[in-house]
């Protein structure tokens, strides 16, 4: 295990907990600011999952939900990238977990209602674990975007959620994957809760003409920084600094 | 060596399920592999076993039924490595009714230099970073704990309550008892 302390967290590039034109953040937010502590083994470990853990058909969000033979509806995408660290190096062997509304911009869960139809063959959830140089990738259908309650007119734009571990559970992290040109990104509450213009930048996914598959699908490149941790301490610094 | 800054982290929304709980979702018919982190007991291991009854309270004192809540915590020898029997880590969400979060878990043992406790993740609509709080044990010695004493006198915010079968605790997100939460 790598003992170094994770570096402090840059909040810079997160949401505040109070964002008034994202309403379910106003009875949601500590008032209080965040407590300083110092990282103990507590934070600086996390769960690790093997592949046993997963199905085989997990990252393939066409196929996972589908009826034998059959396929979910829209447009074929797969979604790929790496996760690095601070640094910029590859994190392998981390859980990521992606869930989706279908193609229409209806999610297979109880609680929406939305207009548009289910598709029997899409569920909209898939997981797989990061390979030794740190890439992953989905194939999926490009989810729709979506009206929300949000005291107006509001839509989401088309997205796609992302839940990532990382060597510690103070790296842990979830997130949205955007589209490239999508013109809703500008007007989302949500994705404009985060205060840094580049740093929303980096949650937009890329076409990749480069990963696209003539007459088959086509690729989105996404790539996913958690936390780093501290610079390295040289031995010729003080010592109990 | 270059410096990339942290991915920017987004609440994860209503449906936190599909992806985390999928059961809870409703999407029991899919080919997949088991719901993770459902279980933590998971052979006869050694130690306390505990029922942990969680509740999170938004600012209008109302539970909040779209929560997801994953814990991270030491063995009762407090060790962070687990083995076949006892996973460290579980998930719940909380119900979509009623608001309550239950694990099964076991009592944890004391970490080097800290007091027995369970590190606490929440993620929810509304939240835009999940919040990192932890819980306590009222019977246990916290006096030396080097965490919970910085939390001064909000320290009583994270002690958990004791009940016939383990222990129940509140999270209030707001308000005059709002939770201490951590910059890790």
């Amino acid at each position: 295990m790598d003992d170094t302390p994770f570096a402090p967290r840059d909040f810079s590039v997160h949401p505040p907990p109070l964002w008034p034109d994202y309403r379910s953040t106003h009875l949601r937010a500590p008032q209080q600011p965040l407590l300083q502590m110092p990282q103990t083994q507590t934070e600086m470990t996390g769960p690790t999952f093997g592949h046993a853990a997963l199905g085989p058909l997990d990252s393939d969000l066409i196929v996972n939900y589908a009826a034998a033979g059959q396929s979910a509806q829209g447009p074929r995408i797969l979604v790929h990238g790496k996760l690095l660290d601070g640094q910029g190096r590859a994190v392998p062997g981390k859980l990521i977990e992606v869930w989706q509304a279908n193609a229409g911009g209806r999610y297979r869960h109880v609680n929406d209602g939305y207009l548009a139809p289910l598709d029997d063959n899409f569920g909209g959830c898939g997981r797989c674990i990061t390979a030794p140089d740190g890439s992953f990738a989905f194939r999926t259908v490009q989810p729709g975007p979506y009206p929300w309650p949000n005291g107006g007119n509001d839509w989401r734009p088309a997205h796609i959620h992302f839940s990532v571990f990382g060597d510690g559970f103070a790296q842990r992290l979830i997130t949205q994957m955007y589209f490239e040109g999508d013109p809703h990104i500008a007007r989302c509450p949500i994705a404009q809760s985060i205060p840094d213009a580049a740093a929303l930048d980096r949650l937009v996914a890329r076409l990749d003409m480069d990963r696209t598959v003539a007459m088959d699908i086509r690729a989105y490149r996404f790539d996913i920084v958690l936390r780093g941790r501290q610079a390295t301490v040289f031995e010729n610094k003080p010592q109990g600094t | 060596m270059p410096q990339l800054k942290e991915s920017p982290s987004q609440t994860a929304g209503p449906y936190v399920h599909i992806g985390c709980t999928p059961q809870m979702a409703g999407l029991e018919a899919r080919a997949m592999g088991p719901q993770l982190g459902e279980r933590m007991v998971l052979g006869s291991p050694t130690g306390d076993r505990i029922t942990l009854d969680l509740h999170v309270f938004d600012g209008a004192g109302d539970a909040v039924t779209d929560a997801l809540i994953e814990i991270w915590q030491p063995t009762p020898q407090g060790q962070f490595t687990g083995d076949d029997q006892f996973c460290n880590w579980g998930r719940q969400a909380t119900d979509l009714t009623s608001g309550q979060a239950v694990f099964q878990t076991l009592k944890p043992g004391a970490p080097v230099g800290q007091a027995p406790h369970i590190l606490v993740w929440i993620v929810a609509r509304g939240i835009g970073l999940g919040l990192t709080t932890r819980i306590y044990f009222p019977d246990e010695d916290n006096a030396d704990d080097p965490v919970l004493a910085l939390a001064g006198d909000r320290a009583a915010t994270l002690i958990a309550r004791k009940t016939a079968g383990g222990y129940a605790h509140a999270v209030h997100l707001q308000g005059p008892s709002e939770t201490v939460f951590f910059d890790v």
